[in-house]
């Protein structure tokens, strides 16, 4: 039995859709994560599990008991979930020890001191009880505001974009600690962001979610390496698309030379039901395309971006197609350079190539070659 | 200016011939520090339950607190006066407004003055009330929430404690703001302070004596209340918010 599921869940604001039609799974003890831009739903799907917005349809189980669905919902007081909000709200009039135990209500006093006590160790900031909010920096006001989800050993904990307040380097060393904690605590978590690197940091499984659905459930790494729609494949990571043509099931064709794939070709927009010499986007990762100056292949530097180990390459193909590769960092060219590059691709990831009609919006969506330096 | 200063005025034994003229004054202060404190526990009272009403997800229950704060802040203080102590009784069932008409007139201008300064002055209260809550972050109400607590322990244990403090200096205004309201009674006869200064001088024929000392009273209260929220607004504040450091 899944701890926390939802079935084809609806939400929309009066003519807006916000969510329409998620359904998940998270199991005892996972930590899911629902990743997407601004405006995806991603937010609002988390305020309905939390019980602060009704849903419109579908349903919500926690822990297999129902919990919402159009016309009912248990109040978040009943739930027993934890939140950690983008802001902490952390009571200001209340210490830090109050603050965690605020939500212990009727345990005994001496049981409550316990496991503020144990919580504060937990999170690092044994001893620091008898401070105020105010009087800690804002990574450990969020671990505090963790603490305080953690204390009444709630079923469920909810984090609603909890590190972007925080600067980038306490960012990635938060989302590990707190990734931690929530393993130790044996917690199931589902977390919120837009930001693919706290994602991939703490989320054993991700929802990668646009316009009201979720594009894709996976684990990072598949996301990654096999996305299952150009919006995964261009949210997640960097890439480009390259055309192509398909010549045989575990061959493409593009400008840069044939690719083999070592699976067969995964086109999820059924390439290979129209058999050969289809044409597909081709996504190539930064780390497909490998820097070799005895390669034949040229392309010209037009953008390079410095990041300490390596360099990041914009580079243009002859065809004036862009393309991004990642080199390292002691091999350092001039813009307008020339150097040689071979591909190195070991799972191939292809898209059929979306009929080009600007007309009436009836044919399929036109996605764009996307490029990002 | 020929104006004979008598100061002494305040010993002499008053019109009535059981006081004095200064124990004139102290009869008036004393009605308006019993009007007005009492008034201003209705308004905390009420101005806080409807302050809260207007934040509550319920139409009804926010539309009717709306309702009240315009209708008892959009009329005239000295109107609302009027009409709590001559068309009111008028309006009771008929034996109840006899009984009314016929208590003792002291207490009937008290009861009308005290509900009248204490709704009006309700009204600011809510309204500061409301704004001290709408104040807060939206996650404190959820936080709360998430924690396990229903609406009314977030407002009660969450909500209210901040907002409170947030609203302390204006709220100090309304309290020393009742004080100085209290002198409207006078129109439906209460002998309150300034009353009295009016009889001083119709008695005595010494007009800046008795507002020079009526004035000091009002300032020495207004002081004393200043001082007290003061003290007050010191021990709760909160750093990092409105009166604290």
């Amino acid at each position: 039995m899944a701890h926390l599921e939802l079935q084809d869940l609806k939400q929309s604001y009066g003519t807006h859709v916000v969510v329409n039609g998620v359904s998940f799974r998270v199991e005892t003890g996972s930590i899911a994560c629902l990743l997407g831009p601004s405006g995806c739903g991603k937010t609002t799907l988390l305020r309905c599990i939390a019980g602060f917005e009704p849903v419109a349809a579908g349903e919500i189980h926690l822990e297999g008991k129902l919990v919402s669905r159009a016309g009912y919902a248990l109040p978040p007081e009943k739930r027993r979930i934890g939140m950690v909000f983008q802001d902490y709200a952390l009571f200001p009039h209340l210490t830090i020890a109050g603050n965690i135990a605020f939500g212990l209500g009727a345990t005994p006093n001496n049981e409550r001191a316990a496991r503020v006590t144990q919580l504060l160790e937990t999170v690092g900031l044994a001893g620091q009880g008898e401070k105020f909010p105010h009087e800690l920096s804002g990574g450990q006001q969020q671990r505090v505001s963790l603490a305080r989800a953690l204390a009444p050993k709630p079923e469920l904990i909810l984090l609603d974009e909890p590190f972007s307040n925080l600067d980038v380097d306490l960012r990635e060393r938060l989302s590990h600690e707190v990734r931690e904690i929530l393993k130790r605590e044996g917690m199931t978590a589902v977390l919120v962001t837009h930001d693919q690197n706290e994602a991939f940091a703490m989320a054993d499984e991700i929802g990668v979610m646009d316009e009201g659905r979720i594009q894709q459930w996976d684990t990072p790494y598949n996301l990654y390496h096999q996305p299952a729609n150009r919006f995964v494949a261009d949210f997640v990571g960097q890439g480009v698309f390259l055309p192509g043509q398909v010549i045989s099931a575990h061959e493409v064709e593009v400008e840069l030379g044939t690719l083999h794939s070592a699976l067969p070709l995964e086109c999820s927009q059924g390439c290979m039901a129209c058999g050969k010499e289809c044409g597909v986007d081709v996504l190539l990762r930064p780390d497909d395309i490998i820097h070799d100056d005895r390669s034949t292949l040229q392309a010209e530097v037009v953008h390079k971006a410095f990041r300490g180990a390596d360099i990041l390459y914009s580079l243009r193909l002859v065809s004036g197609v862009r393309v991004l590769s990642l080199v390292p960092s002691h091999h350092n060219h001039a813009l307008g350079e020339k150097i040689g590059i071979r591909l190195d691709v070991d799972h191939v990831v292809a898209f059929k190539t979306p009929t080009r009609q600007f007309a009436s919006g009836s044919g399929p969506k036109v996605v764009p070659v996307t490029f990002r330096a | 200016m020929s104006y004979n200063w008598n100061w002494g005025v305040f010993l002499q034994p008053s019109a009535s011939g059981d006081d004095t003229y200064l124990g004139w004054l102290f009869t008036g202060l004393k009605w308006t520090i019993s009007l007005s404190l009492s008034a201003w526990v209705i308004a905390l009272i009420v101005g806080s339950i409807i302050g809260v009403l207007r934040t509550v997800p319920n139409r009804w229950l926010s539309g009717f607190a709306t309702g009240y704060v315009e209708l008892f802040r959009n009329i005239p203080l000295l109107v609302q006066l009027f009409i709590w102590y001559f068309v009111l009784p008028e309006l009771l069932p008929v034996e109840l407004g006899n009984a009314f008409k016929q208590s003792n007139p002291l207490w009937q201008q008290f009861f009308c003055a005290m509900l009248c300064l204490g709704l009006f002055t309700s009204a600011r209260v809510a309204e500061q009330v409301r704004s001290g809550i709408e104040s807060l972050p939206k996650g404190q109400k959820n936080a709360g929430l998430a924690m396990g607590f229903t609406l009314p322990q977030v407002y009660r244990h969450v909500l209210m404690p901040m907002a409170y403090r947030i609203i302390m200096p204006p709220l100090t205004s309304e309290f020393l703001n009742i004080f100085k309201n209290s002198a409207v009674a006078t129109t439906i006869g209460l002998i309150e302070l300034s009353r009295q200064a009016q009889q001083l001088v119709d008695y005595t024929a010494q007009p800046y004596e008795a507002f020079i000392a009526v004035t000091v009273m009002y300032l020495l209260i207004n002081v004393t209340v200043m001082f007290l929220m003061r003290r007050l607004e010191e021990k709760v504040r909160v750093p990092g918010f409105v009166g604290g450091k």
